[in-house]
């Protein structure tokens, strides 16, 4: 792996927010509009709810962390988008750029635009919510660490059948996270679920995530098992998105695609 | 003995049930440039995508340089660029950002000096600053061929380099090529369907039809060898020949 083309590909990115205040203000916008309508949400069932009167700002940190999740991949799957509506897909392909350059490349790049999105809406929670993420403490690492692996692994299964099948399959880009949220049990407990979707919950990390934040939250108990099972989970579950990227790569050599993919 | 840049060997395409390109043989020697000829689906755009490493040849060989483009695919594209009417670059980026990003890409050396270079070079001074996207098509085709050139690549293919340029651009990238070939001993494969173009700027033609190379030569042997006064009535007789069996 060669830094210097990490780095490029991640210049041309930054160039296109650099360049582009709407694009800036649209990665700030959405964050910012989420946490104020969850804000004022979770505000509401402070005041009107004995559950959530004893912890305040459960459901504004879930929905802090799970948009974090989701600009992360939905960052992801943008860089691609944008290379192949921009009609620049092949010139990237017949660049000496390695697979794994790419996923490095993007997966940087994505932080960037995640981190840009989200610190304003986190500056935002605490002088209008009093909610603040540190208030679960030393975990808080691994937890972004663990979401945002995930919202890599989604990225790189998205990106993966946009290689694979084409323009097509933008929706599936967008429609990805919202697919898998029930089961992640953002906002709720897992044993809300049916005994058998808990089963499948059980094989998302999110839900050991989420539980997690509401453990320590609730009793400001740290359990480690959740936040490893977590971790384990998601490494298996990102090495496993490479292969199908590294998959999906050859197989759209094999077919063709590369070379008029955006057509 | 001439050096041997791009060698093809057996080389086979297939798609499902159709054979795209069909037991493909040719040589290329360092320095030379070929023009490939051909109707629309012929192929022509399937063999420059495996010469790039872009398609997967489902049998045969594509050596570049002495290495074989499958093992050696990033390695060989260093040296290597393309540039198509098909694909664009970043049009929200100035010239001189994407010239930069695509620099770095290519790992380019005293990559400051290089842009200027070819900024002068294609008469892009006064526009560096400017969005791609915001400009015309004769001066995104320069663009196009600066970011082609950046990495002063050994072998250049071209698709089309001046389709859609009015005759005065197109005359004027026509001499780019040209003299980057001649003065700089590269090795160039140019698909073209402008015949004027590829018998002014190739030293030897392949024509292909159906995925399969059926003649090749220099233009003016083809054109006797036919009984043609030109190539394009060289290309028309050859396309026609087709008709008539169907």
């Amino acid at each position: 792996m060669r830094f210097y083309r990490v780095y490029a590909l991640f210049l041309r990115h930054f160039y296109l927010i650099k360049g582009s205040l709407p694009r800036l203000l649209d990665l700030i916008y959405w964050p910012t509009i989420q946490i104020i309508l969850w804000g004022f949400i979770s505000k509401f069932f402070t005041l009107h709810s004995d559950f959530y009167n004893h912890t305040a700002g459960i459901i504004l940190s879930a929905a802090i962390l799970y948009d974090f999740l989701f600009r992360s991949s939905i960052s992801f799957n943008m860089l691609f988008l944008e290379e192949i509506w921009s009609r620049n897909f092949t010139n990237l392909f017949i660049a000496p750029l390695k697979v794994n350059e790419i996923i490095a490349a993007l997966t940087a790049t994505a932080l960037i635009r995640t981190l840009i999105g989200i610190i304003p809406a986190i500056l935002l929670a605490s002088p209008f919510f009093g909610i603040s993420l540190f208030n679960l403490g030393p975990a808080l690492i691994l937890l972004l660490l663990s979401l945002y692996t995930f919202g890599m692994t989604l990225g790189l299964l998205v990106v993966s059948g946009l290689l694979r099948y084409g323009p097509a399959f933008e929706n599936v880009a967008w429609s990805s996270l919202f697919l898998l949220a029930p089961l992640g049990c953002i906002y709720y407990p897992l044993s809300i679920l049916p005994d058998w979707l808990q089963i499948i919950a059980k094989g998302l990390p999110l839900v050991y995530i989420f539980e997690e934040v509401r453990s320590i939250l609730l009793n400001n108990i740290v359990n480690y098992s959740n936040i490893m099972s977590a971790l384990i989970l998601n490494l298996i579950y990102f090495l496993l998105s490479v292969f199908v990227f590294y998959s999906a790569f050859d197989e759209a050599r094999r077919k063709g695609t590369l070379i008029n993919v955006g057509e | 003995m001439e050096k041997i840049t791009i060698e093809v060997s057996n080389l086979n395409k297939r798609y499902k049930n159709s054979l795209a390109v069909k037991n493909m043989n040719f040589k290329i020697n360092k320095g030379q440039t070929i023009g490939l000829l051909g109707p629309n689906g012929c192929g022509k755009s399937t063999t420059i995508g495996m010469l790039l490493g872009l398609i997967k040849p489902t049998t045969g060989d594509v050596i570049i340089n002495g290495k074989n483009m499958e093992s050696n695919r990033t390695n060989l594209l260093q040296k290597m660029n393309f540039i198509s009417p098909y694909i664009e670059l970043p049009k929200k980026l100035t010239i001189e950002e994407n010239l930069k990003v695509y620099g770095r890409m290519y790992g380019v050396k005293n990559l400051k000096h290089k842009i200027l270079e070819l900024m002068e070079t294609l008469n892009l001074m006064n526009f560096k600053k400017r969005k791609t996207g915001e400009l015309s098509s004769g001066q995104k085709n320069r663009v196009s061929l600066a970011k082609a050139l950046i990495n002063d690549p050994e072998i250049l293919l071209l698709d089309e380099p001046t389709a859609s340029l009015d005759p005065d651009v197109g005359d004027y990238v026509r001499g780019i090529i040209e003299n980057f070939s001649s003065k700089k001993q590269k090795t160039i494969l140019i698909a073209s369907h402008n015949m004027i173009e590829v018998e002014r700027l190739c030293d030897e033609v392949m024509m292909m039809k159906n995925g399969e190379i059926i003649d090749k030569g220099k233009s003016s042997d083809l054109i006797s060898k036919h009984g043609r006064k030109n190539l394009e009535e060289f290309f028309l007789k050859i396309v026609r020949e087709k008709n008539e069996i169907l």
